[in-house]
């Protein structure tokens, strides 16, 4: 029974961290790095509310421009006498190394909360693993794991008290995602706790060594060779102290809570032969199974360090069983090269040490195993535990093991049974429940809402994980809940045959998972479905069927959309779907349940949203009458399957690891299969067929005057057109629409097909809402208009196939400087799972069309490289030719750099090649060489002779036998002038990058720099750029921005050489045209600042183009060119190329929640900014008005 | 000194100077300084439960429910723990005025549900409100709706917002009804406190170069007030609440006009948005000079004198009146008719 004196919480474990983290600081400095932004997010909340820390005063919360300037920022105040904190993961942690290094030389009071996430290798990755932390063993920081949320609560408390007591800092990790963002039931500490655990006389030393004018000395010298060795062991005391003094706080904190930790925790038989070392939340799987092994008689048991470093091999050794015949040491980490990795090391280590003293417990000596487990959050499960303790049993066991995967190349992995694990007591006793919803239709929302609801309500432990797909559109989530009277352990998700209770809330899934494999027997099962009872089981696959049957399934379905439309909520069916869920699980009983969920949707929106309540309890009151069980027919009839996705593909590898990963069975692809350089191919977005859409574009041939609009505002490059001869359509379906192209560019015969690919298209309709074109008679009907899907979709998939299999228009006839022109060249940018309507994507999509085949692209780590480059698929594409887009993305911070090595390998390769070329010249031709040499490159046409010319030559050089003939043909692409893009966020741009772009900038190099500004960080939840306008409210400036957006463009000017421009396609579609053409002209760095609408504005992206035309119109978002070249020519550089602000600024203002929602938090701040922001934009206007109107010709003399 | 007292949905008022609901009434400054000007009541701007409840469902989509189910991000922006709607904003605005003022404060509602107009109805009298005006309207432009049954459903609003508060209940009308006469007599059956005639409304526009629909309100203007001014007169005799006129009366002419006619009290609008508070003053100024001129000595005395009943030719209200409007252009623009 739950201790009524304990407040208990469900909370997920940087919520559980941050709680304390904010209770005992001072100043936080934070940055956004998934899964660790949460904390941030947390303690800037918490400060905007103005909630005290237990001193009294509210904690100073400063956002800085990177993970190093957070760090850096925290030293600071370190060294002036405060308790700082500051939270990140993985590549944010590796950037604040070199402080942290200072930090603790300076013997330094802090904890770092660490939410681990692997370090980026052969491909970046948000999920868990120990590479950060690994990584930061030689800071001299001391090292503490928490294994789930209840111990990252905990031990941020001990950590904090350990800290102050010992001066040394504290890395203090727990899993990223796994405990991150775990939803737990756990016992909250309470401020006396907090109090009782701080030592106040450790602040006011620590104070007093800060640095101070009224008692100064100087710290952070360089020295020589002389002294600094002797200075660097003076530290020592402090590190062999270490564990002690945190050990006495573990017992200070279990007095004052009742829950004791040790600095090795062991779980086990007292008996154990195996043991398991193994930290962080795989340790509570190990325990879990360990539990379960021992019931049946075996002699396992699991430590768990919490102290890592400084590493004390003596109590590691004195915690194990003195029975302990085999250690197995599971490092969630890899070092490629190493000869272990480095707990196993250190536990070697301290069994060596304790032969080589005599000091060893054990009557023999142990064997000790390396494994290596759960990279990147890959499960790690009782089946994978019992495979470690059989391997332990061998006479000849694997060392230097995997498990978890399937190692077919170097053949390290163990194998595992995971059916003949034995389940331990509490599994036995817990509901497991599954529930398979769409992105956004709150199916996660309301989940995390019925964990609440149990964890607060009832005495019941409670578990909520959850689990997205890649997509930003369309995404499928899966919740993965857990409910039971004993402490839930079980870190990873639920298996085959376990979960009693499986919802689907999109019928669709059912066609696409399998989600019944996973239904425990005599599971329910709940299907929001359109049809009636009658009809639903015909509608089944197949294996759906069986396993309803086979496992004596209760089938239960409901009309949510319909019930939800009924009660006036619209789409949403969150509401809908929990009421089902807490009226058929039997959680709880169903009419408390019921009066929970209302008293929940009360709490959350109470007057304020008293409209909304009604909304919902109407939706609750007519869901239970519109539940039905379905009885079942007792035989299989289904005449389909679940789709597989590779069905048809013949390439191998996209059949056997892209399409296995889309089918959700990437977890089974073997090592051989995978590149082992991370090299994926292109043009795979086209294979996933996500059919989200519910209705699609249709084209009118007879309104239509082929402007090109809708083919150039559409974000995932849905709606395409094409012109070719008339002759060339031979066999075309019956309803694929093709008519005379009209205008004068093109001769009569050609004609022009727009055409929609409906499996791939999001609904968006900002193609309808950009068509200029209406009916005379009906001013609603446009040339192209948006129609139900179903009707639609085989007639379409047929014409989308055919249309693709028509010639593309040759690049050298396209005239690409007008927009009809230009939308005949082909997107070689797809299918992106970028939001449906994202204001990113179009401009991606113009840059492949227009240099695609000849383009490299850095990508800056945010959204672009997430919907550009996530795993399963990419929506980079490769032409007919096989020419396309190569694309990479080396880190968040340095992608200007990289794209500058990119640029100067390329000059590089094109001057060897040059020299090459003279110097063979007489093998060759010279005419060739001469016509190579002095090529301008600057039109398609020009292009298409270039490469006509080094295929010659590569045809040339087959025959001469030369050594720079050999060094020619490697280099020979480099004649083709690369056009060189790199892309990214404001983020990026104005922030965590800016110094390389600043640097970039100043090279004069020819690159072109394409900013996405969507003026916060939209990949990790709408943090604050310096892009974020003054007045709005994002993460971290919950109050509003007090500061105005950073000019970049005006800034980039200063150098004079540099090609800048604002561009905002929905609001001046042709200008953004030509802006591309002349960046991607000018020789030099070029910089587009793209205006890009996000979701993170708070407005509906059907608005889109509204937003974007508000923006300029309003002068938040000003157009102009700014062309070096013409200051060459003496005319003005600048060119604005918006009028003066037209409409209030208040009127763009007020027509997005991120501004307006000030009004209902602050609202006389919200007028305060709003006027500040209204003079601002005035008078930048002015100022460019100014700056364009100077005569260039006096301003030279 | 003429007495210029008047009472309003039974408030003794000091004049029957009413600034209605308009941006002014909204900020708290202004409303100081139309107090301070002479305004003897002021009725705050509408709650409009399209509104409240569009902002609801805003909150709901943006803040509440942000979720697009990916791991990096489950939600875009802050979560709002201090968040005030504008239906709270509206009601700590009352209870500010209350403390502030002296003269009654009138709010004002405009719902589209029955739970709705309840439910605000008792938010304003709860947080201090001295009486409400429903702000009743409705295009009604589906084929089905019959006037009568919307006159009905017009009338079971008010009976229920009566049963559901203490504080007196006005209406302020279209002047799109059929049978006004009835309908505002049967008001009174149901309780209501009064009147107010005639609201404005935002009309659409067509923009020729977009071929969109845009909404537009100009500011009244003085011709406005002569269907009002008719129609007091006509109601004056046949109901006993108060009637209120509102629409286009901008000087004291005006206001004095409306008072004769039957009116207890005059709303301002367009003329203090255009003019600012002072113009209270002057109107105030104005009536006095011509009550006194005329010999009157109070409000009481004059209010209703020119009536349907009291008039010297009750016919120039009706019907016939028009064709006497249509004569009236071929006297020369000085000529008194």
């Amino acid at each position: 029974m739950p201790d009524p004196s304990v407040r208990y919480v469900t909370i997920d474990g940087n919520e559980a961290v941050a709680y304390i983290a904010h209770k005992t600081n001072e100043v936080i400095a934070i940055y956004p790095i998934t899964p660790a932004s949460p904390m941030g997010e947390h303690a800037d909340a918490w400060s905007a509310q103005q909630r005290p820390n237990i001193f009294g005063s509210v904690p100073q919360i400063i956002e800085m421009q990177s993970e190093a300037g957070a760090a850096g920022a925290i030293h600071g105040a370190l060294q002036a006498g405060t308790l700082a904190t500051t939270f990140t993961a993985s590549q944010g942690l590796l950037l604040m190394l070199p402080n942290m290094y200072k930090i603790a030389g300076e013997l330094t009071p802090t904890v770092f909360h660490i939410a681990a996430r692997s370090v980026a290798a052969q491909a970046l990755s948000i999920f868990a693993d120990h590479s950060d932390v690994m990584s930061a063993r030689g800071t001299g920081f001391a090292m503490v794991a928490s294994n789930s949320v209840q111990e990252a609560h905990d031990m941020a408390l001990i950590t904090q008290a350990a800290t102050l007591n010992s001066r040394l800092p504290v890395l203090h990790f727990f899993d990223g995602f796994r405990t991150s963002h775990e939803v737990a039931k756990i016992r909250l500490i309470e401020d006396d706790t907090i109090a009782a655990m701080i030592n106040t006389q450790a602040i006011r030393e620590h104070r007093q060594r800060a640095l101070s004018p009224d008692h100064p000395v100087i710290r952070g010298t360089s020295q020589n060779p002389d002294v600094f060795f002797q200075a660097r062991e003076t530290v020592n005391p402090y590190y062999e102290r270490f564990p002690e003094i945190l050990q006495q706080s573990m017992d200070q904190f279990g007095q004052l809570t009742g829950r004791h930790y040790r600095l090795f925790d062991y779980e086990g038989a007292e008996d154990a032969e195996r043991i398991i070392i193994v930290m962080g939340s795989g340790a509570e799987t190990v325990a879990e199974t360990v539990s379960a092994l021992q019931a049946q008689g075996e002699k396992v048991g699991v430590l768990k360090p919490r102290l890592y470093r400084p590493f004390d091999g003596r109590a590691l050794l004195a915690a194990l069983p003195t029975t302990t015949r085999a250690i197995a040491v599971l490092d969630r980490t890899k070092e490629p090269g190493a000869e272990g990795e480095p707990l196993y090391k250190d536990v070697a280590a301290a069994v060596m040490e304790g032969i080589c003293q005599g000091s060893l417990p054990f009557a023999d000596i142990p064997k000790v195993l390396g494994g290596r487990f759960g990279l990147s959050s890959k499960e790690f499960t009782p089946g994978m535990v019992c495979s470690v303790f059989d391997n332990l049993k061998q006479s000849l066991p694997k060392n230097h093991f995997t498990v978890g995967i399937h190692d077919d190349v170097t053949g390290h992995s163990l194998p595992w049974d995971e059916a003949s694990a034995p389940a331990a007591q509490a599994q036995q006793d817990t509901i497991e429940c599954l529930f398979y919803g769409l992105g956004s239709d709150g199916t996660v929302s309301a989940n995390k809402n019925s964990i609440k609801i149990i964890g607060e309500c009832t005495d019941l432990n409670a578990q909520g994980y959850f689990v997205y797909d890649s997509k930003k559109s369309g995404a499928v989530t899966v919740s993965h809940l857990r409910f039971g009277k004993q402490p839930i352990r079980s870190s990873y998700l639920i298996g085959d045959n376990r979960a009693q209770f499986v919802g689907c809330h999109q019928t669709v899934f059912l066609e696409k998972y399998d989600m019944l494999k996973k239904a425990a027997p005599n599971a329910v099962f709940v299907l929001n479905t359109s049809l009636s009872q009658d009809q639903v089981w015909a509608s089944l696959p197949r294996s759906a069927q069986e396993h309803i049957i086979s496992k004596n399934i209760s089938l239960y379905i409901i009309d949510a959309y319909a019930v939800a439309q009924q009660s006036g909520m619209g789409r949403r069916i969150n509401t809908v779907m929990q009421t089902v869920f807490f009226a058929i699980s039997g959680v709880l009983p169903k009419d408390d349940a019921i009066k929970q969920i209302k008293a929940s949707v009360e709490k959350t929106y109470g007057r304020k949203g008293r409209h909304i309540t009604r909304r919902n309890f109407e939706a609750i009151d007519n869901t239970l009458a519109a539940l039905v069980k379905v009885p079942l027919p007792g035989d299989v009839n289904s005449n389909f399957e679940i789709h597989e996705v590779g069905a048809g593909i013949s390439d191998y590898f996209i059949k056997n690891v892209t399409a296995e990963i889309i089918a959700g069975r990437g977890d089974l692809i073997p090592v051989s299969q995978l590149p082992p350089d991370g090299t994926y191919p292109l043009s795979t977005a086209r294979i996933e067929k996500r059919n989200i859409s519910l209705e699609i574009p249709v084209w009118d041939e007879d309104l239509c005057t082929h402007c090109g609009k809708c083919a150039f505002v559409c974000p995932h490059g849905v709606i395409r057109s094409k012109a070719f001869p008339a002759e060339a359509v031979v066999d075309a379906p019956p309803t694929f629409k093709h008519v005379q192209i009209k205008g004068k560019d093109y001769p009569q015969g050609t004609h022009i097909s727009y055409q929609v690919a409906p499996e791939d298209c999001t609904g968006c309709s900002l193609c309808v809402d950009i068509c200029p074109i209406r009916d005379k008679s009906n001013a609603s009907h446009k040339a192209v208009n948006m129609a139900p899907i179903e009707p639609l979709k085989e007639q379409e998939k047929i014409n989308w196939d055919y249309f693709l299999s028509l010639p593309d228009m040759d690049r050298r006839e396209v005239k690409a400087n007008t927009m009809k022109g230009s939308m005949l060249l082909e997107p070689l940018f797809e299918f992106s799972g970028a939001c449906s309507g994202c204001g990113e994507t179009p401009y991606i999509k113009l840059a492949s069309q227009l240099f695609g085949d000849r383009m490299v692209v850095a990508n800056a780590t945010g959204c672009s490289s997430i919907y550009g480059g996530n795993l399963p698929t990419t929506p980079w594409a490769k032409n007919a030719e096989g020419r396309g887009p190569a694309w990479n993305n080396s880190l968040f911070e340095d992608n200007a750099e990289f794209g500058l090595g990119i640029r100067a390998a390329y000059d590089q390769q094109r001057i060897i090649a040059q020299d090459c070329l003279r110097k063979l010249a007489g093998n060759i031709n010279q005419e060739l060489v001469d016509s190579i040499l002095n090529a301008t490159q600057a039109s398609e046409a020009d292009l298409y002779e270039q490469r006509q010319r080094v295929e010659q030559v590569r045809g040339l050089l087959s025959s001469v036998d030369d050594p720079h003939a050999r060094q020619l043909e490697s280099v020979l692409d480099a004649l083709v002038r690369k056009s060189i893009w790199i892309i990214g966020g404001d983020g990026w741009a104005y922030d965590i990058g800016y110094g390389g772009l600043d640097h970039v900038l100043a090279s004069g190099r020819d690159v072109n720099i394409l900013v996405l500004d969507t003026e916060v960080y939209s990949n990790t939840g709408g943090q604050t750029s310096k892009a974020t306008p003054r007045g709005a409210v994002a993460k971290f400036s919950a109050s509003g921005k007090p500061t105005g957006k950073k000019d970049l463009a005006r800034i980039a000017m200063t150098y004079e050489n540099v090609y800048v421009a604002h561009v905002a396609y929905g609001a001046k579609d042709v200008h953004t045209l030509h802006t591309f053409l002349e960046a991607e002209a000018y020789p030099g760095p070029s910089l587009i600042i793209a205006y890009a609408p996000c979701i993170a504005h708070g407005v509906d992206m059907s608005n889109n183009h509204r937003q974007q035309n508000l923006a300029v119109d309003s002068g938040h978002w000003p157009l102009f060119r700014f062309d070096p070249r013409k200051a060459e020519q003496g005319t003005n550089p600048l060119k604005l190329d918006s009028k003066p602000p037209s409409i209030d600024y208040a009127d763009f203002v007020k027509s997005e929640t991120r501004f307006n929602m000030l009004w209902n938090t602050h609202p006389e701040r919200a007028e305060e900014l709003l006027n500040q922001a209204r003079e601002e934009v005035k008078q930048r206007y002015e100022r460019y008005q100014q700056l364009a109107s100077l005569d260039w010709d006096e301003e030279i003399q | 000194m003429v007495d210029l007292t008047t009472t309003y949905l039974g408030l003794n008022l000091k004049n029957p100077v009413v600034p209605s609901s308009s941006p002014l009434t909204g900020h708290f400054d202004d409303a100081r300084r139309l107090e301070d000007a002479g305004a003897s009541a002021l009725i705050l701007p509408s709650i409009f439960e399209e509104e409240l409840i569009r902002e609801q469902e805003k909150m709901d989509r943006f803040v509440v429910m942000q979720d697009i189910g990916h791991h990096e991000a489950d939600s875009f922006l802050p979560t709002a723990h201090n968040f005030e709607s504008k239906l709270d904003q509206i009601l700590e605005k009352i209870a500010r005025y209350k403390s502030a003022l002296s003269i009654p404060v009138v709010a004002s509602l405009n719902g589209i549900t029955d739970s709705g107009w309840v439910d605000h109805a008792k938010d304003l009298e709860e947080a201090g409100g001295d009486a409400i005006e429903l702000n009743l309207y409705g295009m009604n432009a589906e084929p089905g709706a019959r006037s009568e049954a919307i006159e009905e459903r017009y009338h079971h609003i008010v009976q229920r917002l009566v049963e559901s508060v203490q504080i007196p209940c006005t209406v302020k009308l279209s002047n799109q009804f059929t049978g006004l006469m009835h309908f505002v007599t049967e008001l009174e059956i149901s309780g209501a406190a009064g009147v107010s005639l005639f609201n404005r409304f935002y009309q659409p526009d067509i923009d020729l170069e977009t071929l969109q629909i845009k909404p537009q309100l100009n500011l009244s203007s003085w011709q406005e007030t002569l269907l009002r001014i008719r129609w007091l007169a006509l109601l004056r005799p046949q109901v006993k609440f108060t009637l209120a006129a509102t629409g286009g009366f901008h000087g004291f002419q005006d206001v004095l006009k409306a008072l004769l006619a039957g009116a207890d009290v005059v709303h301002l609008c367009s003329v203090l948005l255009k003019g600012g508070p002072g113009v209270i003053q002057d109107i105030l100024g104005g009536m006095s000079h011509w009550m006194e001129d005329k010999e009157y000595e109070s409000v009481q005395q004059l209010k209703g004198s020119l009536s349907h009943q009291n008039a010297v030719n009750p016919a120039g209200y009706e019907r016939e009146n028009y064709m006497e409007v249509l004569d009236s252009y071929s006297y020369s623009p000085g000529v008194r008719v």
